[in-house]
Parts: C-alpha cells; sequence; structure tokens
C-alpha cells in the first residue's frame, strides 16, 4: 500500500542526496561525526528521525527491512518505524535477522552475527561522546579534532577510583580504528564487542542533532578502557528462561505481584528462531505451544 | 505463566482510533470549522504559522484542529509538511518600510510622523471575563473606520538614524544562510541566529527576554517601534527579469533601542535589537528583539556577564520547540535494555560496597 503522494521512502530526492553525501564522508571518516542538514520527520525528535532519514536514503525498491527497538521487532516505535516505510517505500519487511537488507536499530545489536551486504542503521539520541563531560558542541569539535580525550580517561579513571570500575553500563564510548573516539548509541555494552570488525555496514544517524556517522566494514573498535581495567561485556547472569541461551542479552521480566522475575532474550527473534529449533528454557514451551 | 508482550500493531492501530474519537469530543456538540478556528482564534494560528515557518493560516488551522488544541503539536505538523514542499526561489527581502499597518507603536516618542496606531490590542483591556461571550451568538457592532495614511509610515529608528546617535545597520546583499537547509554552525551569523529565534519557541524566547530585563544581560531596551501589517511578497521571475508580488503576508516588526555607553571598540550611541514574526505576534517579536540584542554583546565589545540570554549556543540549541519537545518526550519510549544494564550496574556496585561493609564491621 505505497502512498504514491510522497516520493520513494519519504524523502525528496535532492534530500537523499545530501543524505548520502554525509554518508559517504562519514564511511570515509570512521567514527567521525558529520554534519548533515536534517529535514522534520513526519515522527517526533527522540523517536529515531535520523535513523529514518538515514534509512530512507539507503533503502532501494529491492530491499528487505526489519526494524527492531530494544531488540525487539514488535513494540511499538519498531512497528511504527516498520510501517512507516511499508507506506511510503513499499519495501518488503522481515524479523528474520539474516534475511534483512537494511535494519534498523534502537538501543540493540542483532544477536545473530550480519553478514556482507547487510546495514545496520542505529538511531541516536546524543552523537557526541564527550557531551557530558563538556556541554558546548564549539568545544567538543576542538577535542575532537586535536584527538583531546584526556577528560574522557579523566572520567574513566574516577569511575574506578570511586566505584571500583567503570560505571557505564551502555552508550559505553569506543575508539575507532585508533582515532575518533565515538558514542556508539545506547546500545548496553554487552553489545559493544559486535561493533568491531563487522562485515556489514553500520550507520549512526542522529536527527535532532543533525549528525551522522559511520562504521564501514571490518573496522576495528576498541572500547576503552585501561591495561588494569580491561572492558567486560557484561549482562545479567542467567539464562533466558524461554529458550535457554546463555550468551544472549536478557531483558528482566516482572512477572507477578511477588515480585518474581524472569529473563528472556531481548533479541526477540533470535529467541523465536532458537525456540523453534527445540531449545526450551526454565518456563519455555517449544515454540507453537504459547509462551 | 508469562506471556510476552506482543500486538504492538493492533495496540497502535486501536490508540490511534481512541485519539480521532476524544479529537471530536461529544458528537452532540457541532464540530469545530476550520474557518472557525481561522477567523476566531486567529492568534493561536498566527503562533503555528510563525513556530512552524510557513505563512499559510488554512494550514495552520487544520494543524491546530487536528493537534487538539495543543500549539507546539500543531507547529510539528506544519513543520513536517512544509519540509516536504519544493522550493521555487528566495523571494525578495520584504519592505517593512512600506508595511499597511494595522498597529504601529512607539515607546520612545509621544508622537511620529504617521502617529501611534494602537489597532486590535488586549493591552487597555480590563481583564474580566466578559460572560456575554459565553453565551452564544450576537453581532459585533462595527469598529469606527478611518482612511489609511496615504504616505508609507517611516520606521521611527531612522529619526534617530540621522542625528548619528543609533548604530547604523547598513543593507546587505549577502544571502542569508537558510537553517532547514544547511546544519547550523555555531559560531552564528547574525542572519542566522534571527532566523533560529523568529521559529523559536515564544515561551522560552519570552523568559530569556525577561531574565534580561531582570539582570541577566541587561541591556536596557526600549519598544522603539512596533508595527503590525501586511507586506507584499515579491519573487523574481528569470524569465521576465522583474519582480512580480505572488501575494500578502502579515508581519510584526520590532525594533527595541538600547542604551549603550560605549566601549572599547564602540562610541556612545543606541543599539538595536530586531524581531520579526508571522502574524499579529507581538509578545514573540519583542522578545526575540530583546534576545537578539542580548546576542550582541560580542560584536559591540559589552562583557560576557554569563547570563544565559548571552550564550549562543545555549540559545540556539534550545530555543525549538520541536527539537525540545520531542527529545523531552523520547524518555517516555521503551528504554528497558538501557535500564537492564543500569541495573545489573547497580547490583554489582551494591554487592560490593556491601560486601566491604560486611568484611569492616567483623
Amino acid at each position: 500500500m505505497t502512498d504514491h503522494s510522497y516520493n520513494f521512502a519519504y524523502l525528496d530526492e535532492q534530500t537523499k542526496r545530501m543524505i548520502r553525501r554525509a554518508i559517504l564522508k562519514a564511511v570515509a571518516v570512521p567514527g567521525y561525526q558529520v554534519p548533515f542538514a536534517s529535514r522534520e520527520m513526519p515522527m517526533p525528535y527522540g523517536w529515531g528521525t535520523g535513523g529514518v532519514q538515514v534509512t530512507a536514503a539507503c533503502l532501494v525498491p529491492e530491499d528487505v527491512l526489519k526494524v527492531i527497538d530494544q531488540g525487539a521487532d514488535d513494540t511499538t516505535n519498531a512497528v511504527s518505524i516498520r510501517k512507516f516505510f511499508q507506506r511510503t517505500a513499499g519495501v518488503a519487511t522481515t524479523v528474520a535477522t539474516a534475511e534483512a537488507t537494511v535494519i534498523q536499530t534502537r538501543h540493540r545489536i542483532p544477536e545473530q552475527p550480519l553478514t556482507a551486504g547487510q546495514i545496520l542503521v542505529y538511531q541516536v539520541p546524543i552523537p557526541e561522546p564527550l557531551r557530558f563531560l563538556e556541554p558546548r558542541e564549539t568545544e567538543t569539535r576542538k577535542m575532537h579534532a586535536l584527538e583531546e580525550y584526556g577528560l574522557m580517561h579523566v572520567k574513566l579513571y574516577e569511575d574506578i577510583a570511586r566505584h571500583g570500575s567503570i560505571a557505564t553500563a551502555y552508550a559505553y564510548p569506543v575508539r575507532v580504528e585508533g582515532r575518533y573516539v565515538m558514542d556508539p548509541s545506547p546500545i548496553p555494552k554487552f553489545d559493544n564487542p559486535k561493533l568491531s570488525d563487522s562485515p556489514a555496514l553500520q550507520l549512526f544517524g542522529a536527527g535532532r542533532e543533525q549528525r551522522i556517522y559511520a562504521l564501514p566494514p571490518f573496522t576495528r573498535v576498541v572500547s576503552l578502557d585501561f591495561e588494569d581495567h580491561s572492558f567486560h561485556a557484561s549482562k545479567a547472569p542467567h539464562d533466558c528462561d524461554l529458550c535457554g541461551a546463555s550468551e544472549s542479552y536478557l531483558d528482566e521480566v516482572i512477572t507477578d505481584d511477588a515480585g518474581n522475575r524472569m529473563f528472556v532474550c531481548s533479541d526477540t527473534d533470535f529467541c523465536r528462531t532458537r525456540r523453534e529449533a527445540g531449545h526450551v528454557g526454565r518456563l519455555g514451551k517449544t515454540a507453537g505451544g504459547g509462551a | 505463566m508469562y506471556v510476552a508482550v506482543k500486538g504492538g500493531e493492533r495496540a497502535i492501530d486501536n490508540a490511534h482510533a481512541f485519539l480521532a474519537e476524544e479529537r471530536r469530543g461529544d458528537p452532540a456538540v457541532a464540530e469545530l470549522g476550520t474557518d472557525q478556528i481561522r477567523e476566531q482564534l486567529r492568534l493561536a494560528v498566527n503562533r503555528v504559522m510563525a513556530e512552524g515557518s510557513l505563512y499559510d493560516p488554512d494550514l495552520a488551522a487544520l494543524a491546530i484542529k487536528q493537534a487538539r488544541g495543543d500549539l507546539i503539536e500543531a507547529v510539528f505538523l506544519i513543520r513536517a509538511y512544509r519540509t516536504t514542499l519544493p522550493r521555487f526561489g528566495a523571494a525578495r527581502p520584504v519592505a517593512t518600510g512600506t508595511m499597511a499597518c494595522t498597529r504601529r507603536i512607539s515607546a520612545t516618542f509621544k508622537d511620529a510622523p504617521g502617529g501611534q496606531i494602537l489597532g486590535p490590542t488586549f493591552d487597555y483591556t480590563h481583564r474580566l471575563l466578559d460572560f456575554k461571550l459565553a453565551a452564544e451568538g450576537g453581532a459585533v457592532p462595527d469598529a469606527p473606520m478611518q482612511p489609511a495614511p496615504s504616505a508609507s509610515l517611516p520606521h521611527i529608528t531612522t529619526f534617530l538614524n540621522r542625528d548619528g546617535l543609533i548604530e547604523t545597520a547598513p543593507p546587505t546583499d549577502d544571502t542569508p544562510p537558510d537553517l532547514t537547509r544547511e546544519p547550523m554552525e555555531l559560531p552564528a551569523s547574525r542572519a542566522l541566529r534571527l532566523q533560529a529565534l523568529s521559529r523559536g519557541d515564544e515561551g522560552f524566547l519570552l523568559s530569556l527576554a525577561y531574565s534580561t530585563q531582570r539582570g541577566y544581560g541587561r541591556t536596557h531596551a526600549f519598544v522603539g517601534e512596533l508595527r503590525i501589517g501586511t507586506v507584499a511578497v515579491e519573487l523574481d521571475i528569470p524569465e521576465l527579469g522583474f519582480a512580480v508580488e505572488i501575494g500578502e503576508v502579515e508581519l510584526t516588526e520590532c525594533e527595541t533601542v538600547n542604551q549603550f555607553k560605549g566601549s572599547k571598540t564602540e562610541p556612545p550611541q543606541f543599539t538595536r535589537g530586531y524581531g520579526l514574526t508571522f502574524g499579529q505576534t507581538e509578545r514573540k517579536a519583542i522578545a526575540m528583539s530583546l534576545v537578539d540584542r542580548a546576542l550582541r554583546w560580542q560584536e559591540l565589545g559589552e562583557d560576557h556577564t554569563g547570563a544565559p540570554a548571552q550564550d549562543e549556543e545555549f540559545v540556539l540549541m534550545h530555543a525549538d520547540n520541536v527539537q525540545a519537545t520531542g527529545f523531552l518526550e523520547h524518555i517516555k519510549l521503551p528504554h528497558y535494555v538501557d535500564f537492564q544494564s543500569e541495573l545489573e550496574l547497580i547490583r554489582k556496585l551494591r554487592a560490593e560496597v556491601m560486601a566491604a561493609q560486611a568484611e569492616a564491621a567483623e
């Protein structure tokens, strides 16, 4: 049900060209935040307008699109964005990570490793990793230009001095190819290792802040740490209660008034695929049997 | 047994249906026409046009109706529509000196050529609820009429200009930047700042301007002139080789005259703040001109006192209500992945502290 009153994928071709230029620049300088003239989109800022614009600029009619929010295909905002592209671009959609050519995500990287040719588009609220150390854009751009990241290291050091470990659990800063310090968007730090050396192209769009940045395939991405306090990708120390997976990121779900809880994969496609393959967790039934 | 939360799609559809029903309200009450909004809620329409950066009273009225009267939501609807419109060209700068004024006042001169025109203002009304309005109907008697002045009304600040008492603002042919087509870069030119302020949130600018009056970046402003009226919009047609009038827009223009004792670089003289907005939106235009003046501290060689209204990055990055409301309200979207990681972190940190305390107690 393509809506023909708008151009393919909503944005006009001039705007797409402007965004594609920004993307090309971002790919050429991995981790560098490229300013772009972000447009008002028909969904609010903060709902993924940057990601939506990047996706719109990347989509071709043959694409198969997957949209996730918090790892799930069926959360309201993922549904809304998927519907938006169904309506304005008429592209095929999927929930299967392997089948998708473009995946727009908020806050997660799919568990299943991405492959060459896939594009992962991140929605980014605050693209500047130094923002909460220095609120001024004019200053932070200078700091990136001069590769002046001492402030960030001091912050991480102070965390260790105060808490014994680095007290950042999501949006954990990374260094790209030894040059730019980058905000990986608010993914849990559990996902950080997946950023590095991925065969897929990773694009980051921040609409309100008017920035695009990128990790081309097989870019080396290192989570910031210290020799004696190395980075650790943490998750809840449980297995998925539905599919039994021990290596996936888990959501904690409160199941009754007594405060009992269960842990389930945040990546719904990963969990479903495992259950269909016969894996069963503590509380799960095999696929088709409810759950 | 736990059942995963599914059915986001159906929930969204149902929520939209509920919203449509709520927007309509009691079906026994006659539906509001967009023409009624355009004619009778004109100041709301003006605000939506000003902050939506699109001069179209009918669309603004439609947006207000669709947004159930939420003006920021209506501004957002207009902006999202505006961004899809093709650009045919740039109009010539409008000549506010030839404005057909419905209101024109000066606080600095008791009288001036052209006189003071009060126009449709609340200024001298007593704010007593008019219960007659609650009763329906009743024709409004015609307001007394007077022929429009034959000559155009000169800007009042030009009188000061003749004596060299106010800074000159030389005209320029530079094409102003367009913040809807280029990402905003800081430091911004005055033209870009004015553009951002003109579409900025009225409430935000009001508070900032108020803060300068209370001493946070004080600029001693007088309203040199406030004028409201219609101006012609002209577009150069390349095939014709001359400009053609394509329509009229209503504008509010405010020029403040600010006391200035001189600085290291500038002699003592009056300085200017400027505000220009769509429609009759005078609170916004006055606030804009105060904030504009406060932001000019550097160019005039004044001291930076650390006042928020002097801080270009602070003002420009936070003046847009569509951006602000989007980012503010997005925190109600699901964040459970991030929250989960925080939960793990807090548990870990707590466990360490508890262990240390237990050890200390032994």
